[in-house]
C-alpha cells in the first residue's frame, strides 16, 4: 500500500484508524452491536412498565383496556416498546440467520423475510395503538371516529 | 455454557411467538369488543395460559441473561467462580420471577 500524507491521506478516507472503524466483514459490525444493546436497555425499561401495568389492569374488560391504551401515558410508551422490540429482534434474528444459514440464496431470503416481518409488524402495532389513542380522544370530545 | 444457548433460544422464541401474541392483542383491541373477546377467550384458556406462562419464563430468562451479557460487556465477571455463580443465578432468578408473577396474578384473581 502506498504511503499517503496530509491532504492525500484525508482524501483517501481519513487516518488508518478512521478507515477501519466500523468495518467488520459486514461493514457495520460495531453499529449492530451497539444498537442491540441500546434496544436491550429500552426493552428492559419498557417491558417492566408493561408487566407492572398489565397485572394491575382488568385484562378482560374491553372498555377499560381501550381507555387505558388510549391515554398518552400508555400509548406513547407502548409505541416506544413496539419500536424497541422490533428493532432488537431484527438485529437478533439477523445474527441467528448469519450464524446458521451459510449459503447465499437461502440466507438472503431469510434476511428479507425477517426485515419485512419486523417493519410490517412494527407498522401494524403502531397503527393499532394510534387508532385506539385517536378514537379515544374522539369519544371524549364527541367527534365520531 | 448453557446460559448463552438459553439466551438465544428464549430470544428467538420471544421474537416469533411473543411478538405475534403482542400484535394479536393490540390488533384485537383496535378492532373492537368482539375481536378482543376472542383474544381473551384464547389467552385465558388452558393452551393460552400455558403459552403465556412459557412466554413470561422465556422473558425473565432472557432478561436476566441479557443483564449478564451487559455486565460481561463491561469486562467484568470473567473470573471462573464469579462467572459460574452468575450463570446459575440467572436460571434461579428467572424461575423465581415467573413464579412470583403468576403467584401475584393468581392472588389478584381470587
Ligand atoms: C428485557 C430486556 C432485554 C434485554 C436486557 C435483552 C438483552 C439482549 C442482549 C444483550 C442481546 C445480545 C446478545 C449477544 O450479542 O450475544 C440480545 C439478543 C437477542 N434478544 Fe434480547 N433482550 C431483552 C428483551 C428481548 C425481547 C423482549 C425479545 C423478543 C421479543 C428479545 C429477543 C432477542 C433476540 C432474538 C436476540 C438474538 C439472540 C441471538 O441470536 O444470540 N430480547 N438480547
Amino acid at each position: 500500500m502506498s504511503e499517503r500524507t496530509g491532504i492525500a491521506k484525508v482524501a483517501s478516507g481519513g487516518t488508518e484508524l478512521g478507515r477501519v472503524r466500523g468495518l467488520g466483514s459486514a461493514r457495520e459490525g460495531t453499529g449492530h452491536f451497539i444498537h442491540q444493546r441500546l434496544t436491550a436497555v429500552g426493552n428492559l425499561a419498557l417491558f417492566l412498565w408493561l408487566i407492572v401495568s398489565l397485572v394491575r389492569l382488568p385484562l378482560a374488560d374491553f372498555a377499560t383496556m381501550r381507555e387505558w391504551l388510549g391515554s398518552p401515558l400508555a400509548a406513547v410508551p407502548m409505541i416506544l416498546l413496539i419500536i424497541s422490540v422490533f428493532w432488537h429482534i431484527r438485529l437478533g434474528l439477523q445474527t441467528l440467520i448469519e450464524d446458521y444459514v451459510h449459503s447465499d440464496a437461502p440466507r438472503i431470503l431469510a434476511l428479507v423475510i425477517v426485515n419485512f416481518y419486523c417493519v410490517a409488524g412494527a407498522a401494524f402495532g403502531i397503527f393499532s395503538v394510534a387508532k385506539i389513542a385517536f378514537t379515544a380522544t374522539a369519544a371524549v370530545t364527541g367527534v365520531p371516529a | 455454557m448453557a446460559v448463552s444457548i438459553f439466551h438465544r433460544a428464549t430470544g428467538d422464541g420471544l421474537a416469533i411467538v411473543g411478538t405475534l401474541a403482542l400484535l394479536w392483542w393490540l390488533g384485537a383491541m383496535a378492532s373492537g369488543a368482539d375481536a378482543y373477546g376472542a383474544f381473551i377467550a384464547c389467552a385465558g384458556g388452558i393452551v393460552g395460559k400455558v403459552i403465556l406462562v412459557g412466554l413470561s419464563w422465556a422473558f425473565f430468562q432472557h432478561l436476566f441473561s441479557g443483564l449478564r451479557h451487559l455486565v460481561l460487556d463491561t469486562g467484568a465477571g470473567y473470573e471462573l467462580k464469579t462467572n459460574k455463580m452468575f450463570s446459575i443465578l440467572v436460571f434461579v432468578a428467572a424461575i423465581v420471577a415467573t413464579a412470583a408473577l403468576w403467584g401475584f396474578i393468581f392472588m389478584e384473581t381470587i
